[in-house]
């Protein structure tokens, strides 16, 4: 059995959805334009993926294969339309700033991928434990790459974050004029996302010949 | 039973339990969603007032053309009045560019009695993040550059964005976006003109919709 900490290293790091699975591509590249918005985005995958994991680890073993995957289409899909719900009561301005992106979280494979992959062999504590370690991974991930993309392309840094907090928008840091627009384009989405996973690796490559083994996959899965 | 006839219950209690929870939600979120509407809007109505002075309920005044209207957009537009002692000092149209990047914008457009435009809103749209987005007043400064605008300043050949040889800036990457907006503001400027007295209330009402049925 895993340890916590091996889960979250997975999460964040060795198995992390957006860095290393790829999934989830879709919001990934599309709402990252800003540290506020990969963090709300974020922030409501991360609920969801640990909800709908509890849910689909809870009712594992009433699921013959037959109906494995509508009930996780069912399970995802209300929870989403509850995020969505939650969003548009208690952060408006976030809820209008993500737009669609709310309820297109239905549509990231990473849930519905960790609720087959894991949920559905798991107990409901470890993978409770895995929705979150991976949502956080995911999590990090967007908000991240926002970071980067607000900094670059806008020169400013959390702006509109007081939207997290019910506010209708804040200034955030104005670090420098202009930006370089590229950045914020879709063009800009997959250089910072190919960047940060070539950063990945290339650490990963490191610390490998740090530790001397040569071989590319020291641990087959 | 049946192994179908097992698996379909199970299902179907899934089904049930997942839309409690989010009937659930509903309930408990309905009454905020209402609220932040509703003052959403308000704030809305007052911003494309610009610094205009009133007495008046905006809400109250509101009156429902049904499309079509001569007004942007292909369904129904709405009319609110501002007053001060009486007078009618603004006019706000909740109008629909149809023809956005990626669907229809809906607009809140403030002109004042003399023509002059008071503000432009934004209150809808679902333009590209990060780009087309930039209308919203609260991204940049696109927007205002509209407030005391009218049909004499500046001419009605330079109302347009300057990528077609107008005297409007543009949003960089989003000057499909930037164009619809324009283009309802123009119009709704013309139908300003065209029905100015009954719009102001000093001539012939508009028709409304419950007018129209009669």
């Amino acid at each position: 059995m895993k340890t916590l900490k091996q889960q979250f290293a997975e999460g964040l790091w060795t198995d992390n959805p957006g860095l290393v699975q790829l999934l989830g591509l879709c919001p990934l590249l599309a709402v990252t334009t800003s540290f506020a918005n990969g963090l709300g985005l974020g922030l409501a995958t991360l609920f969801v993926l640990t909800a709908s994991n509890a849910l689909v680890s809870a009712t594992r073993s009433l699921l013959s294969a037959e109906i494995r995957v509508p009930v996780y289409v069912i399970i995802i899909a209300s929870l989403v339309t509850s995020v969505e719900l939650m969003f548009e009561a208690w952060f408006p301005a976030m809820d209008r700033s993500l737009g669609i992106f709310i309820p297109l979280i239905v549509t990231n494979c990473a849930i519905v991928a960790r609720a087959e992959v894991f949920a559905s062999k798991n107990p409901v504590g470890l993978s409770i434990l895995d929705g979150f370690a991976m949502g956080s991974g995911f999590a990090l991930l967007l908000t991240g790459i926002g970071a980067v993309r607000e900094l670059v392309g806008h020169g400013t840094l959390f702006a509109d974050l007081g939207m997290l907090a019910g506010l209708d928008g804040s200034p955030g840091l104005e670090l420098f004029d202009g930006g370089f627009l590229l950045a914020l384009l879709p063009p800009g989405a997959f250089f910072c996302l190919a960047l940060a996973v070539a950063a990945k690796n290339a650490l990963d490559l490191r610390s490998r010949r740090a530790h001397g083994l040569r071989r590319a996959n020291p641990e087959p899965r | 039973m049946n192994r179908i006839g097992k698996s379909g219950l199970t299902l179907a209690g899934i089904a049930v339990v997942c839309t409690g929870i989010v009937a659930l939600t509903y309930e408990l979120t309905a009454e905020r969603i209402e609220e932040n509407r509703k003052a959403h809007a308000e704030a809305l109505l007052a911003a494309a007032l610009g610094d205009i002075g009133y007495d008046s309920s905006l809400t109250d005044s509101r009156r429902t053309l049904p499309a079509p209207h001569g007004l942007p957009g292909d369904d129904a537009a709405d009319i609110y009045r501002a007053e001060l002692n009486g007078r009618t000092v603004a006019v706000l149209f909740a109008v629909t560019a149809m023809d956005g990047y990626a669907g229809p914008i809906r607009l809140l457009i403030g002109v004042r009695a003399d023509g002059r435009l008071s503000g432009v809103r934004v209150v809808s749209h679902d333009e590209t993040p990060g780009l087309g987005d930039q209308i919203e007043s609260r991204r940049t400064d696109w927007i205002l550059q509209f407030d005391g605008k009218s049909l004499v300043d500046p001419a009605p050949t330079d109302w347009a964005i300057r990528a077609d040889g107008g005297d409007f800036d543009q949003i960089t990457g989003a000057s499909v976006s930037s164009r619809a907006v324009l283009k309802a503001v123009r119009d709704t400027l013309l139908y300003f003109a065209d029905n100015r007295d009954a719009v102001l209330g000093t001539g012939e009402a508009l028709k409304t919709d419950d007018e129209n049925r009669q």
